[in-house]
């Protein structure tokens, strides 16, 4: 790493800075949400520090708000499963920062949707590498800061249902989901998603209806049904 | 199982999940059905938990204020509204429903 930086490190920067910054801002939502769903500060920011993926962990406690610990197995198959994309992203990004192990740890736990969206739009192996490890950092710092401010707000709110927060996680799953509907597969798996949970919510123990939702993603991602012929991203 | 047996479980889960990407062959990328089924994987998670989080209530649907804030979060998300501002005005929109009812 020079002194001096090139134009694409310094793009590679900028693009960080305003992703990093934007998403830092959720963790206040993360944290308020994850006390409503019963967890206390530290349970919180744990999350935050050693899971450190989005979407992950609003699974982790949207679950629990829904089945309480009782549900415990069926929240970490549901964070464990939407955790799975991590891996794509991983290998996606190993010949760029990957390496030396120590390293390399550090890069695993920063391998999400964010960094390696930057870093993959950087059009040097330079900026890909800044963009990959300036994002993480950004994020990293800030989500658990915020999570902790949304923590400290969470807990000083009391009985939340009168604040909407209960509305306030389903409007953040929507936000997550919502880049994603880019075409007709990810819509129509979206739907059936949906109808799956609605139907089996009556029926079946709490958590274990997301579950079977996930299902039909991997039927209609084995069969390819609505979706196009392309090489994947 | 506890709430700290969940955290910690779940997390190991989640970080193994990103160190095997730095670990395993490259050639993996360039099978489609994999990828496609990961990232499909993530799309009806989070319609599934949409609809638990709006209609669930336990084991029970209600239909109550939290179907309108999901409304109001998915027209704002259309007109490219940042997330926190949409998560917000959701929250809003339910309270207001609550207060006024």
């Amino acid at each position: 790493m020079g002194t001096v930086r090139s134009p694409e490190r310094s793009a590679a920067i900028r693009a960080s800075l305003a992703v990093g910054l934007a998403v830092s801002a959720y963790g206040v939502s993360f944290g308020a949400l994850a006390v409503t769903a019963g967890l206390d500060i530290w349970q919180t920011c744990a999350l935050s520090l050693f899971m450190f993926s989005g979407g992950s962990q609003f699974a982790v406690i949207g679950v629990l708000a829904s089945g309480g610990a009782s549900a415990g197995l069926a929240a970490i198959a549901s964070g464990t499963l939407l955790g799975v994309r991590n891996s794509l992203y991983a290998i996606r990004m190993a010949p760029v920062v990957g390496g030396r192990r120590p390293r390399t740890l550090l890069a695993a736990q920063w391998t999400i949707d964010e960094t390696t969206a930057v870093s993959i739009a950087q059009p040097t192996p330079e900026g890909q590498r800044a963009g990959f490890w300036w994002t993480g950092v950004i994020i990293y710092v800030g989500w658990n800061l915020t999570t902790l401010i949304g923590a400290l707000i969470g807990n000083l709110l009391g009985d939340v249902s009168q604040y909407g927060l209960d509305a306030a996680a389903a409007a953040a799953f929507l936000g997550l989901l919502w880049p994603r509907l880019s075409s007709l597969q990810p819509i129509a798996v979206a739907v059936g998603a949906a109808v799956v949970a609605a139907v089996l919510t009556p029926t079946l123990p709490p958590g274990i209806p997301v579950l079977a939702a996930a299902i039909v993603a991997v039927v209609v991602g084995m069969t390819n049904w609505f979706g196009r012929k392309e090489p994947v991203a | 199982m506890n709430t700290w047996q969940v955290i910690i479980l779940a997390s190991i889960a989640v970080f193994a999940l990103k160190l095997v990407g730095y670990l395993v062959p490259p050639s993996v990328l360039q099978r489609p059905r994999p990828a496609r089924i990961a990232n499909l994987t993530t799309v009806a998670l989070l319609a599934a938990l949409i609809v638990v989080q709006t209609l669930g209530a336990g084991s029970h649907i209600v239909i109550d204020a939290r179907i309108p804030a999901v409304v109001v979060a998915a027209g704002l998300l259309a007109l490219r509204v940042p997330f926190i501002l949409v998560v917000i005005a959701a929250a809003a929109t339910a309270a207001l429903i609550r207060l006024l009812t």
